[in-house]
């Protein structure tokens, strides 16, 4: 039966996954970066300086303290919300915006909407927006890591939406009959665009779906960082010990719209999100620092600026960046450039060149 | 006649058809309560409540087949994808089993499902939110594949489709959801399926356009007609079943053709209307057939105006048969 671990302010973690305040301190950083980070680019998009934007923030604490918790070999198969992986992981937000503005910087050479990235040399595969196919590729991920004798495992980040989709099942069963190590982590934020999680599915619990593939589920509190870090630690230790796969429930709320092109007052009350606010991961992170004395008010402050001035500097040196060379349009549909695509890149040229094209 | 969209045409046609007969009903994600991502259903919920305008979890094979289900029982549902781009899922429900269950019962099941889905490029949608794959479904016997490109023949399409017989696939092309505005006429208005629409008659060059690429193609053809050069310009409205009496009779009459699509071109649905032209109207061709159509790679971010054909492009395509023949 899927568990529900224990509030970390109650039981604490378990041995050996205790979080040092320097630690705290260090995931607090990135968590506050990623939240300033979501309030900026909202702006940007406003203002048409970016074409479109998916927040995180409410789910901060559930994508760090996991990340945390797993090992810089471990390859992560995010959705398009994971912003707080990737910070985690190193990649920069100068790396990020130039994805957002598809910039010749881009890595993923402007193929991509915004948020729908990855980083080969940070194991972090890049995302789709087809919903849950990232699943089942956690789990191929996990079975090569086992024959490779591996000592690594695979963690796939999808919401509560995505537990309705055809490759969670494949993915959950896959696993829970190879006993793959891979950590099924789903962030319930509450919402799949308007519809509510209870109309997802009758389940109680999304982790207790776990108890039907073989393995064990438990929901967390998403909002408590010792927690969320301490179940993965736990998963991620079980997975390496070859006892199989964990699924992980992450209870946070989404605060922010789904994306930019949504209105979530058309489906959702104000009511809840303020209550849900309440229990903000960062505010809560923040108190617990500050009143370890580890954050002084004066850290706080010059933390904020450091982060506005970082974030400032990016964003007017990306949008400096020349766009991307059109001609790039052709590359990576195959590892060489077919006769066929060869002839529709001359053919785009001499359009160029002809002016019927002005790119 | 009320002036409106061409989503709100859908709008409306969902309206009448719920009006009309209490079996049709309507299923998607994020239908109900939010209206629809791009607001098609907006409104239907509160007229007809939740058992007929019905918000499913996520899950496009859930959405199909349950739809297939219902249709086997009688009603008559029209199910929404949000988008073209992730019809995926329930593909294996849609050629292996929508498309096959009247043929393979002998005809004991017809199995009548409309399945909407906005569809295309040219709304920064990046890769899985710009395809445009009718030829996928155009493929599949069994399946209509309905695209109009103005709100009157959005509403009496639709209208057709929910009163057909078969199954049909009804992609909507969203990025002229909101740019597209015409007067619509009101209550009950049917467009009937395997016509052709002339958008403009000409003698020089025949361009074949469905869907977002018709006002392009009537772009192209006002500055065509500035230097004397006259396209006509065929809106095809259903590519299955295909007008292919109109398409041939406009090649004998100008002798030239353009095909515009924003598919890529490999195997896109120019293909067939290319070869159908060769099969059936050779002698009246005076140069050979051009298509203007997205690249063979797949739907691009950034560079999508790059990707997507333009008027500019269909205007020299077009000036490149007359010039040749
Ligand atoms: C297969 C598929 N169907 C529909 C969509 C459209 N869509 C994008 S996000 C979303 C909701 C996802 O909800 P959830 O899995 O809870 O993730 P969240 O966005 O809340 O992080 C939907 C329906 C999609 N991207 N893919
Ligand atoms: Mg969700």
């Amino acid at each position: 039966m899927a568990k529900t671990a224990r509030p970390a302010s109650e039981a604490g973690p378990r041995p050996g996954h205790e979080l040092s305040n320097d630690r705290l301190l260090a995931m607090y950083r990135v968590m506050a970066f990623a939240r300033a980070i979501d309030e900026r680019c909202l702006s940007l998009q406003r203002q048409g300086r970016i074409g479109f934007y998916v927040p995180a923030s409410g789910q901060e604490a559930a994508q760090i303290g996991c990340a945390a918790a797993l090992t810089d070999d471990d390859w992560l198969f995010p959705a398009y919300r994971e912003l707080g992986l990737a910070l985690w992981r190193g990649v920069t937000f100068r790396t990020l915006m130039d994805q957002f503005l598809g910039t010749s910087a881009d890595r993923l050479k402007g193929r991509q909407m915004p948020n729908h990235y990855g980083y080969r040399e940070r194991n972090l595969v890049v995302a789709s927006s087809p919903i849950g196919t990232q699943i089942t590729h956690a789990v191929g991920a996990a079975m090569a890591m086992q024959r490779r004798r591996a000592p690594q495992v695979s963690a796939t980040f999808f919401g509560d939406g995505a537990t309705s989709s055809n490759d969670f099942h494949a993915g959950m069963n896959f696993a829970g009959v190879y006993r793959t190590p891979t950590i099924f982590f789903c962030q319930n934020n509450q919402w799949a665009i308007s519809l509510p999680r209870e109309r997802q599915t009758r389940s109680a619990t999304l982790a207790q779906k776990a108890e039907a593939y073989g393995f064990p589920g438990v929901v967390v509190d998403g909002t408590d960082i010792h927690a969320v870090f301490d179940a993965v630690a736990t998963a991620r230790e079980r997975a390496v010990a070859g006892e199989g796969p964990t699924l992980i429930e992450a209870q946070v709320y989404r605060f922010g719209p789904h994306s930019t092109s949504d209105d979530p007052h058309r489906y959702r009350s104000d009511a809840d999100l303020a209550e849900w606010k309440r229990r903000d991961p960062i505010l809560r992170l923040r108190e617990e620092l500050q009143n370890s004395g580890t954050l002084t008010e004066t850290g706080e402050s010059e933390l904020q600026d450091a982060i506005r001035r970082e974030i400032s500097e990016t964003i007017a040196a990306a949008e400096g960046a020349p766009p991307i060379d059109p001609a790039t349009l052709f590359d990576d549909t195959f590892a060489q450039r077919t006769p066929r695509l060869e002839e529709e890149r001359a053919e785009f040229e001499r359009l160029v060149r002809e002016g019927v094209i002005r790119p | 006649m009320t002036e409106m969209t061409l989503v709100q045409a859908v709008n409306r046609g969902l309206f009448e058809a719920m009006r009309q007969d209490p079996d049709v009903l309507v299923l998607g994600e994020d239908v109900g309560v939010d209206g629809g991502v791009f607001r098609a259903t907006d409104g239907l919920i509160n007229a007809y409540g939740a058992e007929r305008v019905i918000d499913t979890p996520l899950s496009e094979t859930g959405i199909v087949g349950t739809a297939i289900g219902m249709a086997l029982y009688g009603l008559k549902p029209v199910a929404e994808i949000q988008f073209l781009d992730f019809i995926y899922p329930a593909f294996d429900q849609i050629v292996s089993e929508l498309a096959k269950f009247r043929f393979r019962s002998g005809g004991q099941y017809p199995c009548h499902v409309v399945i909407r889905a906005p569809y295309g490029g040219g709304i920064k949608g990046g890769v899985y939110h710009s395809q445009s794959t009718e030829a996928y479904f155009c493929h599949t016997a069994g399946l209509k594949v309905v695209i109009p490109s103005t709100p009157a023949d959005a509403k009496g399409l639709l209208l057709t489709a929910i009163h057909d017989e078969d199954p049909v696939m009804f992609f909507e092309p969203k990025r002229i959801y909101r740019t597209a505005t015409g007067e619509v006429p009101d209550g009950d208005h049917r467009v009937p399926f395997g016509q052709a629409r002339t958008v403009r008659e000409g003698e020089h060059v025949s361009i074949f356009a469905y869907g977002a690429m018709v006002p392009l193609a009537s772009e192209a053809a006002a500055a065509l007609a500035r230097d004397g050069i006259s396209a006509e310009i065929i809106d095809l409205r259903t590519l299955v079943p295909l007008d292919e009496a109109a398409a041939i009779a406009s090649v004998e009459k100008t002798g030239r053709a353009v095909v515009v699509h924003e598919a890529a071109r490999f195997c896109g649905f120019g293909a067939e209307l290319s070869a159908i032209l060769a099969e059936k109207a050779f002698y009246s061709l005076k140069s050979p057939v051009l298509r203007v159509t997205g690249y063979d790679t797949p739907f691009p971010y950034a560079l999508e105006n790059v990707y997507l054909p333009s008027a500019a492009r269909i205007e020299a395509a077009a000036r490149t048969v007359v010039r040749e023949g």
